[in-house]
């Protein structure tokens, strides 16, 4: 079914009778070309681009809950293509203009928002890594503008410019960054992939591989078992236990990441601030709420909750950013496991099992990743080659000496 | 969490920093054939279990003393804590 105004004004007249579920709820077959483990926006993106540009057939996604029940339906929402190294800019602008035209393809409102982001500096020594980031952002097609006091002060003029220790000095807008409707990324995406004949197989989980002779044969899961010709794995914060089940150890960790929604308020902050003094970031959502969130707990975790130390921590910088924010009153606060890897870049690769692929290590950036994600983790998984925009990816790189380290910190995944 | 510190009874985790694995102890012999193999190992891969999970912490905010934590991964329960050099020295001496 086609989604249009006049559809829309056709069901409001006769009782929103005629719609119909948007994806089909399937029991799974004995064997698929690909299955893609995890339905999640990555896996989800993964099986739709599979089957609309790359020819896929027999396609199958196991989710062991619900779609859309992982960090793609916990995270901040914040989409950006604003990173400085070689191995990550053209892969994230390439992730950018997917977004640009996501809600066309999929023929589904994902809400997505290109409502500029600003990462503040407050220092001579930030602004000037804020103007070569800009640099290498244009180089690689994106957008950047360095704003100096007065012009993010037009902006946004309710932050504490004059704070004693961390003065705004301004900062750098991505005006083509923004935001998207979590949510309606995984079902719009699922739908798109039902459509085309993948089947999206939920409450199954994936409990092992069997692989013979250095290939995999296919699945065992909560549903039995399932053959494939290629498996795909994308499960996000739980990349490590899924992997250990075809023996290997993976350059990741997993740790949990806070975030917060304030009560519903007037329209107030029009686009998304990064704190550049503090481990904080905040935008609006469309029904009013502050979304902001900072810093990972910094303890290993598969808890999908966090503890009160960030809390304070974040509430703390947000304060010290946006004095006002001291007056609204905090709805709800959650957590999400993430799959934080060594140099804080992630992984499109094939593995040493033939047959089997892994997407994972995303951290806490692989949402504004999705699309990409998903159309780059098809090209490896039906030509045996990564996409051109995505090459550094791989899970060698720490052997090879070739590690995306966008922070410069080291091999300790609760730094980045 | 409250992390008991064998020395200075229970203390808030606020007061500590975290590192990781407690694996990290285990430093590989620079002098093997093998030795690059042993190292990306030892400072890229992580069993990243979910569950039992022995982990250095640093006592940053109190007596800066090394820490190995037995901790729950699912439910953050604390099950054991050892001074780090007490764990080391244990180690060395079973080789
Ligand atoms: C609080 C928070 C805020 C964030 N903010 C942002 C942001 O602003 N911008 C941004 O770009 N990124 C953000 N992220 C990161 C982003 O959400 C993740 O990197 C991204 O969603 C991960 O990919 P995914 O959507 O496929 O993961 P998920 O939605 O977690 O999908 C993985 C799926 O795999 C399933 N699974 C696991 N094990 C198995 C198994 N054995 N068998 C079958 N299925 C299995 C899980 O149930 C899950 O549904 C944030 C994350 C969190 C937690």
């Amino acid at each position: 079914m086609r989604y249009s105004a006049l559809r829309l004004i056709k069901e409001a007249v006769t009782g929103h009778k005629g719609w119909t579920p948007q994806w089909r709820d399937v029991a799974p077959q004995d064997h698929y070309d690909y299955v893609i483990i995890g339905g999640g926006g990555h896996g989800l993106a993964t099986a739709y681009y599979l089957a609309k540009e790359f020819g896929g057939a027999r396609i199958a996604v196991l989710e062991k809950g619900w779609i859309g029940g992982g960090n793609v339906g916990r995270n901040t929402t914040i989409i950006r293509s604003n990173y400085l190294l070689d191995g990550n800019e053209p892969f994230y602008e390439f992730s950018l203009k997917l977004w640009e035209g996501l809600e066309q393809d999929l023929n589904y409102n994902a809400m997505v928002s290109q409502r500029g982001i600003l990462n503040l500096v407050h220092t001579d020594a930030q602004r000037d890594a804020a103007r070569r980031r800009g640099n290498a952002m244009i180089l690689n097609g994106s957008d950047a503008e360095l704003l100096d006091t007065e012009g993010v002060r037009k902006l946004y003029p309710f932050l504490n410019f004059d704070n004693a220790r961390f003065p705004i000095k301004g900062g750098l807008l991505h005006r083509r960054g923004g935001t998207v409707r979590h949510d309606a990324v995984a079902w719009g995406y699922a739908r798109g992939a039902d459509s085309r004949g993948v089947d999206i197989i939920q409450n199954c989980e994936v409990t092992g591989f069997r692989i013979e002779n250095g290939k995999v044969l296919g699945v065992e899961t909560s549903r039995g078992y399932i053959g494939a010709k290629k498996v795909g794995v994308s499960v996000a914060g739980s990349s490590s236990r899924v992997m250990a089940q075809a023996g290997m150890r993976l350059p990741i960790e997993s740790h949990v990441l806070q975030a917060f929604v304030s009560e519903g308020l007037k329209p107030f902050i029009p686009g998304v601030i990064t704190y550049g003094a503090g481990h904080f970031y905040c935008s609006q959502s469309d029904k009013g709420g502050l979304v902001f969130g900072g810093d990972i707990d910094m303890y290993n975790t598969y808890a999908q909750r966090g503890n009160l130390p960030v809390v304070e921590d974040v509430i703390e910088s947000g304060m010290s950013l946006i004095p006002a924010l001291g007056r609204a009153r905090l709805l709800r606060s959650w957590g999400g496991i993430m799959d934080m890897s060594m140099d804080g870049s992630p992984f499109i690769d094939k593995t040493h099992i033939e047959g089997l692929y892994f997407n994972g290590g995303w951290c806490y950036g692989g949402f504004k990743a999705t699309p990409a994600a998903g159309f780059c983790f098809a090209h490896l998984l039906k030509t045996d080659r990564p996409h051109e925009t995505a090459t550094a990816y791989r899970l060698d790189r720490f052997m090879t000496g070739h590690m995306i380290d966008e922070k410069g910190q080291g091999a300790q995944p609760n730094l980045h | 969490m409250i992390i008991n510190h064998p020395l200075l009874g229970p203390r808030d985790a606020q007061e500590f920093t975290y590192l990781g694995d407690a694996s990290l102890l285990d430093r590989p012999d620079w002098q093997v054939p093998d030795a690059a193999q042993a190292f990306h190992d030892y400072l890229y891969l992580r069993d990243n279990p979910a569950g039992d999970h022995r982990e250095l912490w640093f006592h940053e905010q109190g007596d800066r003393s090394w820490l190995v934590v037995t901790r729950n991964t699912l439910t953050h329960e604390i099950l054991n804590v050892e001074l780090a050099r007490d764990v080391a020295k244990a180690r060395r001496a079973a080789q």
